[in-house]
């Protein structure tokens, strides 16, 4: 069990991930990291982005959105406000979400700026990881 | 006593009342295994968070806006109620708990602020003459993650700007399909998370981690989630209840409305063998007549 990592991926609607992974490659609050077996205990906030998977020579990617890990020895648990595998992401939502988000920077008055970049952020993101499941 | 068509026309209104109630009882089954199933899904993710905030709790030095106990002189009440009626006592045991605490606070002369989670709640107060602070409706049925952080939000702000030094929640906590129990929890200032400060863990040995930004900004970071699982906890909570409360409830009715059609049909046939009995009387009297 030394040469695999144990990866769990939390959010509050379930245990979106819990598998034996090779390696691991997360985007960290101060940039991104890779985890590889044996790494130095480590907890990070995470960037809205996407975790890049390697497993048995096959690479999977999963979006999370706002969260953090935690690192241990053979062990990293991710806990996120929300995350899916690629091919659980919905394309069409996603972009319905962020042509609304747009449209309300449009209407720039009203409008909590930090939110509305902050849900394009979420939904590019989403796109992107989307579509690197239809590019494989 | 009533004619027999208003009787036969009562009976299909009651009967048309019992399906109602019938279906009603079903839905409030599907959805209460729905909300029952996303309380144990949030359970892993609970959990986690607390193993690792308390772990933090004991190695940071600077403590944190929401962790600071002020002296208390304003109150908030956070009342947790359903949108929907036809609950039962749901809404009822819950304003109770609230009018009670709300009395309490009063007579100790501290200052109040009023919230409510749940158009049930809002319109009483509305009713009440009650003035409510924020109110948020038509959540439940359909409650996301958003909604508690969107409530977490607000909360913590006008915590943090001082309108308010205390926050207290009142809702329906799930004990069990037919129990649900009127639960009220101090969210803020967050206690359990100081109190695991000075009682650091013991049980797991201890890790030096590497801290990325830095200890206290993944405190920071972290201590307004917890806030959040809570509410989103407490949301959903009450959503299995009040799904619980309502299939007892329209169980009742149903059960109800059976023995009303059973009391109704007996009365019926009753009527309709003494108009026999009659019609009979009236023709043998007037079979009586014409022999004399």
């Amino acid at each position: 069990m030394d040469d695999k990592i144990r990866l769990d991926v939390v959010t509050p609607y379930g245990l979106i991930l819990s598998e034996d992974v090779d390696e691991l490659t997360a985007a960290g609050s101060e940039g991104e990291f890779g985890v590889l077996p044996g790494h130095v205990p480590f907890i990070t906030t995470l960037r809205t982005g996407m975790l890049i998977i390697k497993r048995d020579g096959k690479t999977e990617y999963v979006f999370v959105s706002s969260g953090y890990a935690e690192v241990t020895f053979n062990k990293v648990v991710v806990l996120a406000d929300s995350a899916e595998r690629a091919e659980d992401i919905d394309v069409e939502r996603a972009l319905a979400a962020r042509k609304r988000a747009e449209e309300r920077l449009q209407q720039a008055e009203k409008v909590d700026f930090a939110r509305a970049t902050a849900a394009i952020e979420r939904s590019t993101i989403r796109i992107q990881v989307a579509e690197k499941r239809s590019a494989k | 006593m009533p004619g027999l068509k208003e009787i036969r026309k009562r009976i299909g209104s009651v009967k048309s009342t019992k399906q109602i109630t019938k279906a009603m009882k079903m839905v409030a089954a599907a959805k209460f295994r729905k909300a029952q199933t996303r309380i144990l899904e949030l359970r892993p993710y609970a959990h986690k968070m607390h193993s690792v905030l308390t772990g933090l709790a004991g190695t940071v030095e600077k403590g944190h806006p929401l962790l600071e106990v002020r002296p208390r002189k304003k109150v908030e009440v956070l009342v947790l109620t359903s949108d929907k009626g036809l609950c039962g006592a749901f809404n009822t045991n819950i304003m109770k708990a609230a009018t009670r605490l709300i009395k309490e606070i009063q007579s100790e002369e501290k200052e109040l602020s009023i919230s409510a989670i749940g158009k049930k709640g809002a319109d009483l107060f509305k009713r009440k003459d009650i003035a409510v602070r924020n109110s948020w409706t038509g959540i439940s049925g359909r409650i996301s993650y958003t909604n508690a952080k969107e409530i977490a939000t607000d909360i913590i702000e006008n915590y943090t700007n001082e309108l308010f030094d205390e926050v207290i929640l009142v809702f329906n906590e799930f004990k069990s399909a037919l129990v649900q129990k009127v639960s009220v929890v101090r969210l803020l200032p967050l206690a359990d998370v100081a109190g695991a400060a000075e009682h650091p863990m013991t049980q797991d040995e201890p890790v030096n981690f590497l801290y990325e930004p830095s200890q206290q900004a993944i405190f920071d970071a972290l201590l307004p989630k917890n806030l959040e699982i809570q509410v989103y906890r407490a949301l959903l909570e009450s959503q299995a209840s009040e799904e619980a409360a309502r299939m007892t409830s329209m169980e009742n009715a149903t059960k109800a409305a059976d023995d009303m059609i059973a009391s109704l049909t007996l009365q019926y046939n009753k009527a309709r063998q003494a108009a026999i009995t009659k019609e009979l009387m009236d023709i043998v009297g007037g079979v009586e007549a014409l022999k004399q």
